[in-house]
């Protein structure tokens, strides 16, 4: 039995808990504007777009919140990686959750202090992080303000352009979603991990 | 107020970007309209005052000016100044009986008109007459209220910019619902302010561009490309669904010309509407959608799968 670690400090599990509220608002109301219907509507259209205008908002001022702290406090550090033998690193995990998880290996990056995320995780935060949110995030601001886009951009509408950059991000951030809540549920029991962004302590 | 200077800026670049189309055709008729242009086509005349005996320059009203260049660019180019207006407004000055003089209607000459038949002028003169325009102003409110007489050049029918359209279309409302001088030529009530009353539009400025006036305002009949029945405040459309859906019947009216080819096809809009805008809710991408169908199908496939493995293998 591993000592307990106090791994997520209460700044990252307040700013996880709105962030991962603010994204499920996001994509339901996003749902439901994308295929809304005269016959049937989920949420009426302008209820949804305010709700979705505001918890994007919100988001955003915490993706900022988050930016500053993860450069001002040692939580940054679980985020930097190193190229070299990165790839043997993800797929040696990957093997694991594959194949060696069912004949009860020991998973190959245990959590540790200083080793808070095993490879795969690590790399999916990163590029959920630092590049799907920015393009999610700039791209709901610039259709904040369609009437100041372009007419064009490389030859399509330039909301249509725009648009399609906010909604392939909004689909790739929804799969990670499903997947991420999916992985949080292999720990030590399905609910542990839950219990640590509670609490703090793994 | 700043909404309204960005939607008069509008037309104003409409404008330019109208003028300087002028098609290079013959004018027809340029030398005997010369005459009048000398004086109805710049903001000074000149004429000879018999009484002083001297030449004597003038401010001319600008409600009189006419721009020469959209006059040569649109539907009646061909026509001389005198076969609408009296052969008498040669002489300067005007006998002051001609301003009572009356003016023909477009109905007059276009009545049975085999030639431009396919506009449907007589539908078109009934679902004016049922329009609140014409049932609360009958007699002032004719069809050049709309139609400059001197500038009106058909879009709707032949423009395959949509966006020129809807801002050329628009301005014709907005000449008189922005603007209180025109207005009150109808009515002596105050204008109310038409960008106050839309506040409950989100994103006004581009919705104006995008979308017409008569979309939201008129009952759509299949007769008439341009729907003339413009009905009462309480009947317009406020439901953002009749627009931002797939099944949206209403924009039908504004895609009609450029869409009936190509909207068969997906029951939704074609290229034209998805290169110029894009319309939450109307613009699906049918391989868009097939394929984050078959992705999240998947996801949710590999999950249940390692859930059972992770459940039975324990
Ligand atoms: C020498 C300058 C001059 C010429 C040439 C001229 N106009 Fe005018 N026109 C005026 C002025 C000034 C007014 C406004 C004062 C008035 O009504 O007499 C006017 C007024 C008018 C009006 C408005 C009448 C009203 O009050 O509603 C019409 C219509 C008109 N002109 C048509 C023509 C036509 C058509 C021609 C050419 C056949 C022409 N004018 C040639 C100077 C001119
Ligand atoms: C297709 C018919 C037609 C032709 C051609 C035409 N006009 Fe007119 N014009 C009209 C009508 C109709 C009005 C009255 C508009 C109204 O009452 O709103 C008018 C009004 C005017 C006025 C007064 C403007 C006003 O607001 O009251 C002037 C000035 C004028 N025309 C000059 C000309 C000149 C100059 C030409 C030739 C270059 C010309 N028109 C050609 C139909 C025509
Ligand atoms: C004095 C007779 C007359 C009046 C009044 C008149 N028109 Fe015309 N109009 C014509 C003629 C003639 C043509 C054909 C011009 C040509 O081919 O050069 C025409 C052409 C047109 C066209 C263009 C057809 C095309 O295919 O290019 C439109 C649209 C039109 N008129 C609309 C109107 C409207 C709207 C009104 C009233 C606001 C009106 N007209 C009033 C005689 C008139
Ligand atoms: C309230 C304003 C208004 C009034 C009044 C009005 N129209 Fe129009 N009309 C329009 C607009 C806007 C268009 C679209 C212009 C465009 O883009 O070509 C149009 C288009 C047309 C067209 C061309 C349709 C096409 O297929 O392109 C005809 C013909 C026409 N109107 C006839 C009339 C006649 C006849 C009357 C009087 C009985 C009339 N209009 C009164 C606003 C008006
Ligand atoms: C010549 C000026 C003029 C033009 C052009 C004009 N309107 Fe109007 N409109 C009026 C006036 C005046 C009223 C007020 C009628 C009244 O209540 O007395 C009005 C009223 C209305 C109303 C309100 C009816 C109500 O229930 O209170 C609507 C809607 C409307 N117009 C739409 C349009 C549209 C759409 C167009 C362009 C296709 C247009 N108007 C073009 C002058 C104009
Ligand atoms: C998206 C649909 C939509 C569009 C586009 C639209 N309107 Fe309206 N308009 C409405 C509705 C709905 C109302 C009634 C608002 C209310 O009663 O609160 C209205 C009200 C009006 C009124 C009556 C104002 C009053 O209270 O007297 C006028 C005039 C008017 N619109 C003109 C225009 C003009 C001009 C344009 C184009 C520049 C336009 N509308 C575009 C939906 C629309
Ligand atoms: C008459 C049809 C129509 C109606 C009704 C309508 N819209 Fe729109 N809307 C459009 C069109 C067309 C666009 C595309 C704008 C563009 O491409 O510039 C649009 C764009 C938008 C946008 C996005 C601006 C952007 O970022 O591109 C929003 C938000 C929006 N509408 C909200 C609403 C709401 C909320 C309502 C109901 C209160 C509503 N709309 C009613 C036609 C309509
Ligand atoms: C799209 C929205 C979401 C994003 C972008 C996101 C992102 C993240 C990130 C970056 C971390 C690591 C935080 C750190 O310690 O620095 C994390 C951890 C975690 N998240 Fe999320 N999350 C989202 C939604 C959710 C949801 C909806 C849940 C639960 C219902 C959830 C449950 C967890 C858990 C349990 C952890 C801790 C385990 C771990 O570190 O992997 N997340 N999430």
């Amino acid at each position: 039995m591993t000592k307990p670690m106090y791994l997520y400090p209460l700044w990252v599990r307040l700013w996880h808990l709105a962030n991962a509220l603010m994204c499920l608002a996001l994509i339901i109301t996003g749902l439901s504007l994308q295929y809304s219907s005269i016959e049937y509507t989920m949420i009426p259209f302008n209820y949804a777009i305010s709700v979705h205008n505001i918890s994007g908002i919100i988001l955003c001022v915490g993706y900022v919140f988050f930016l500053f702290a993860n450069r001002f406090t040692s939580n940054g550090h679980y985020y930097q990686f190193h190229l070299k033998g990165m790839l043997s690193r993800v797929l040696k995990q990957a093997r694991y959750y594959s194949f060696g998880i069912f004949k009860h290996e020991q998973p190959p990056f245990p959590v540790k202090v200083g080793r808070k995320f095993n490879p795969l995780q690590k790399i999916s935060y990163v590029f959920v992080m630092y590049i799907f949110m920015p393009f999610i995030l700039i791209s709901g601001i610039a259709l904040f303000f369609p009437d100041l886009l372009p007419d064009k951009i490389f030859g399509i509408g330039g909301i249509h352009f725009i648009d399609l950059i906010h909604i392939i991000s909004g689909f790739i951030l929804s799969i990670f979603m499903v997947v991420h809540i999916y992985f949080c549920t292999i720990g030590k029991t399905p609910l542990s991990n839950f219990k640590s962004m509670v609490n703090g302590w793994h | 107020m700043k909404k309204l200077l960005i939607i008069n800026l509008l037309c104003a670049l409409s404008f330019i970007a109208f003028a300087q189309e002028t098609s290079k055709e013959e004018v027809v008729h340029s030398k005997e309209n010369s005459n009048c242009f000398s004086c109805h086509g710049s903001p000074t005349y000149t004429y000879y005052n018999d009484v002083v005996e001297r030449d004597i320059t003038k401010r001319m009203n600008p409600y009189f000016l006419i721009d020469s260049v959209l006059y040569y660019d649109q539907n009646h180019k061909s026509f001389e100044c005198i076969d609408c207006h009296a052969y008498e407004f040669k002489t300067f000055p005007h006998d002051n009986t001609l301003r009572m003089e009356p003016m023909p209607s477009c109905l007059d000459c276009h009545e049975g008109d085999d030639a431009t038949a396919m506009y449907n002028f007589e539908v078109i003169n009934d679902e004016f007459h049922e329009s609140v325009h014409s049932t609360k102003h009958s007699d002032e409110f004719t069809c050049w209220m709309c139609h400059n007489p001197h500038s009106y050049k058909i879009n709707a029918s032949n423009n395959s910019n949509i966006r020129e359209t809807i801002i050329y279309d628009n301005n014709i409302c907005l000449s008189c619902h922005a603007d209180i001088n025109k207005y009150q030529l109808i009515s002596g009530n105050t204008k109310p302010n038409v960008i106050d009353k839309h506040d409950w539009l989100p994103n006004q400025i581009s919705h104006f561009a995008s979308v017409r006036c008569i979309e939201c305002h008129t009952h759509v009949s299949d007769e008439a490309l341009v729907a003339h029945h413009i009905q009462t405040k309480d009947k317009a459309v406020k439901k953002c669904v009749e627009c931002h859906s797939s099944n949206a019947t209403l924009m039908t009216s504004l895609y009609r010309f450029q869409a009936q080819e190509n909207r068969r096809k997906y029951g939704f809009f074609n290229a034209a509407i998805l290169e110029d805008s894009y319309m939450i809710g109307a613009n699906r991408n049918l391989y868009l959608n097939i394929l984050s169908a078959i992705i999240f199908g998947s996801v949710f496939f590999v999950i249940l799968i390692h859930t059972l493995l992770r459940i039975l293998l324990k």
